[in-house]
């Protein structure tokens, strides 16, 4: 067995797209239209193109709203991925314009920084200390 | 200060997670509950889970140790240091 999709719930799959596509670079691997204006939008990392994709899915399950309000208040990620520079992707991304939370931080055995998707998430970077 | 809040303020501080906690808003203020919990990781400390730290907070807010300010919709924890000057004022100078 293994992980082939994880997920976040986003607000606007289109506005989604243009941000974990167009902001964060990641690739598109599937846009399958499942009727109703909603789709099976997956992305992955251009470096890996075969590994695990991210699933852009629709909030509208009423549980959905409450649960991601909850984690924002809190100030928790709903999705954690890897760096290898971190320093160097949170220029690259302030230059994007992309919303920093968090600056970075040591966090043990990884530096890490969280900012905010624009789709109702916050979203953790990571770099494994040398 | 009245002595119901002389109360809640030692009672917050008699607690070493909550002193801790203290001690990370002093080094930096405006934490939400996931830093705090992140930043006790990288010190090495005991790992609090988010529900632990979150009563926590309460104690320290309902003292007046803590307040609370928003960043967007993100509940940022910062310092108030006026319940120690006021318990110095109202008892502690007294015997210092």
């Amino acid at each position: 067995m293994k992980i082939y999709v994880t997920n976040v719930f986003v607000d606007d799959q289109q506005k989604a797209l243009e941000f974990y596509r167009d902001r964060l670079g990641f690739a598109v691997k599937r846009d399958i239209d499942l009727g109703g204006g909603n789709r099976w939008l997956t992305v992955v990392s251009p470096d890996n193109p075969d590994g695990t994709e991210l699933l852009l899915e629709p909030s509208d399950h009423p549980a959905v709203g409450p649960f991601k309000a909850a984690l924002v208040v809190d100030g928790i990620p709903a999705a954690s991925f890897m760096v290898d520079d971190i320093a160097a992707e949170v220029a690259r991304l302030k230059a994007e314009g992309v919303q920093f939370t968090v600056e970075p931080m040591d966090a043990g055995a990884v530096m890490m920084a969280v900012f905010d998707d624009s789709c109702g998430n916050l979203i953790q970077i990571v770099q494994v200390k040398g | 200060m009245t002595p119901d809040e002389l109360d809640a303020l030692f009672k917050a501080l008699a607690d070493p997670t909550r002193r801790r906690i203290v001690d990370r808003l002093a080094e930096r203020p405006d934490q939400s509950l996931f830093e705090l919990c992140a930043g006790a990781v990288a010190k090495g400390q005991p790992v609090m889970s988010r529900q632990a730290v979150s009563q926590h907070l309460e104690v320290l807010e309902k003292a007046g140790l803590v307040q609370v300010t928003r960043a967007g919709r993100t509940k940022l924890h910062r310092l108030e240091l006026w319940p120690l000057r006021a318990a110095q004022k109202a008892w502690l100078g007294r015997l210092l």
